[in-house]
């Protein structure tokens, strides 16, 4: 909550913000305790996530990359280093994780009450965030009655509700089909170029880093090390079957595998 | 939609908005129909079942099982398998619902008991309800109490009626005790399994939207308990009207008046065997009615609203 307030009273003065960028992470490492002694997760990560702009994380299982976006949401706190956020950010999962007693609108309602907005700015802020998610008419529709595709724009919806400065993904595509998630990419693209909003996109997914991202970290394995950094100049929008998304995947892909085969190596 | 949308954002409240005016490399409105198109593919569609199925399926078999008993029941007093005394015929029982019927006196040992429980019930849910939620988020609470409470609800609240009678006397308030005594641990206790079945992802979701402490309890843990906490309502109203019955059988004075569990022990000093079977029959009646009235429907409603419930 105190994090909410500081926001909204940061909100009027936003070109005076302390923090230049929406996210820094600076040399955290993150351990957790099991049986077989202390594991560390993440090695030594420093990252920063711009205004406005649009970051992958890549990785295979077990960089971390997860545990990465919980600390940066202020879900689980690093074992050593920093993390800074402009404003508490939003954050969107694999699956919708859409409150099932409420419906679609009343999610998003949720969201704007928690952030303190007034009672009678919410229906109206709801169907605008829900024209912008291109479903107008889903605003009385439970979850269960919304397709897979659907419940993720909504959850999107609500989370952009909090306003925050920095949007959270956690492979929110990562369950859809292929095409619903096709368009789900241009979907995403158009909404973060309207709203300008940062986002740090997590994936295991290359195609889908490349084609969604301005800039691409790609994350070592046990410990999550970041590996490599590409800035995308590829143009938006783009399609995941663009000659140039294929062949940046394919350096990116090669890359990944080659951090990968040194796990078989011991 | 499209252009009304970047219009609106030019002049947007805090600038965050203001599109970049690019947009024109891909056609928007070719996204959004086959956005449509999906969505129309993907939705699922239900159907209340018609009338007649529901009949069918929902009533014929209780209605059918009812008149195999009945049958077999008659049956049996035909065949003199023992003395009438201990065995009347269905239809001197229904002789007996009609007497109390026609002296007025039926609705009153009725009502005596329903109003007698639900009273006691809802006592029971104000002490429960707050009582789980403390066990349920509590982890001392829970270490000390939580299996003294869950170990309650095998305990027979026969067993609470002596104590009570001597603590409280030969009243309505020793009623009570005994009714919270035995509703209390299961209203509590459905709330604390409720709250156990909460889907973590609902609290991190909750979290990460600023409900944390009592507005997370208020606004994500209580209703995402919700059918967990209704099965132990249903639980507890159940134990409530059986730890009544105890009591009315026990405990007899001109002061409680003439409930469901009284008139089963007078028809035992009676050596009425057709009032017993009428109280047995009445208590089972009133328990099965407001489960299938209050109980039933609030839970199917609920199953329903989620997507948890087929039918």
């Amino acid at each position: 909550m105190a994090a909410t307030l500081a926001k909204e009273a940061g909100s009027a003065t936003r070109a005076a913000d302390a923090l230049d960028v929406a996210a820094r992470v600076e040399h955290v490492s993150k351990s957790f305790t099991t049986p077989a002694g202390q594991q560390l997760v993440l090695d030594d990560i420093t990252l920063d996530v711009n205004q406005g702009e649009f970051v992958t994380l890549l990785g295979a299982s077990g960089c971390g990359k997860s545990t990465l976006l919980n600390l940066v949401a202020g879900l689980d706190r690093p074992s050593a280093g920093s993390i800074g956020t402009d404003g508490r950010p939003a954050l969107m999962f694999q699956e919708h994780a859409l409150f099932p007693w409420l419906t679609a609108g009343r999610n998003i309602e949720l969201a704007l009450r928690l952030r303190g907005l007034p009672k009678a700015e919410r229906r109206p802020r709801a169907e605008e965030l829900l024209e912008l998610v291109r479903l107008r008419g889903a605003y009385g529709k439970r979850v269960h009655e919304l397709s897979g595709g659907m419940r993720q724009r909504v959850a999107l919806a609500r989370a952009l509700a909090q306003d925050s400065k920095l949007l959270l993904m956690d492979e929110p595509f990562a369950a859809l089909d292929a095409i619903t998630r096709d368009v789900l990419h241009d979907e995403l693209t158009r909404i973060w170029r309207e709203t300008r909003v940062s986002v740090l996109f997590v994936t295991h997914n290359v195609r889908e880093a490349v084609r969604l991202a301005q800039r691409v970290v790609l994350l070592s394995s046990r410990p999550g090390r970041v590996a490599r950094e590409w800035t995308v100049d590829i143009e938006q929008p783009r399609r995941i079957e663009d000659a140039a998304v294929a062949e940046l995947s394919a350096e990116i892909t090669e890359e990944l595998r080659g951090e990968i085969r040194r796990h078989g190596q011991h | 939609m499209g252009s009304t949308e970047t219009t609106a954002s030019a002049t947007g409240e805090d600038g965050r908005r203001s599109a970049p005016e690019r947009d024109g490399r891909r056609d928007t409105h070719d996204l959004a129909g086959l956005e449509a198109g999906l969505d129309a593919l993907d939705t699922v569609q239900t159907r209340r079942a018609p009338l007649r199925e529901t009949l069918v399926q929902k009533v014929l078999p209780p209605v059918t099982a009812v008149l195999l008993v009945l049958v077999v029941w008659q049956v049996l007093v035909w065949a003199e398998v023992t003395d009438s005394y201990k065995l009347p015929s269905p239809g001197a029982v229904w002789q007996e619902v009609e007497n109390a019927w026609l002296q007025g006196t039926l609705v009153d040992y009725i009502w005596t008991s329903v109003s007698r429980g639900m009273f006691g019930f809802l006592l029971a849910l104000l002490i429960g309800t707050p009582l789980g939620l403390v066990v349920a988020r509590v982890r001392f609470v829970r270490a000390a109490i939580g299996p003294v409470l869950s170990g309650l609800q095998s305990l027979p609240s026969v067993a609470w009626v002596p104590p009570a009678v001597i603590w409280l006397g030969l009243n309505d308030k020793m009623m009570y005790a005994v009714i919270l005594l035995g509703a209390v641990p299961s209203i509590a206790n459905g709330l604390v399994s409720g709250v156990d079945q909460v889907p973590p992802l609902f609290l991190r979701a909750g979290r990460t939207l600023g409900a944390t402490g009592l507005r997370g309890t208020w606004h994500i843990v209580m209703p995402a308990a919700l059918p967990g906490y209704l099965a132990g309502l249903k639980q507890g109203w159940a134990f409530s009207w059986r730890s009544l019955m105890a009591a009315e059988i026990i405990a007899q004075s001109p002061d409680l008046g003439m409930g469901l569990g009284q008139l089963l022990e007078a028809g035992r000093t009676n050596s009425s065997m057709s009032q017993v079977f009428l109280a047995i029959l009445l208590i089972l009646v009133v328990g099965i009615a407001i489960d299938l009235l209050i109980f039933s429907p609030l839970e199917r409603w609920v199953l329903r609203s989620r997507g948890l419930l087929v039918k």
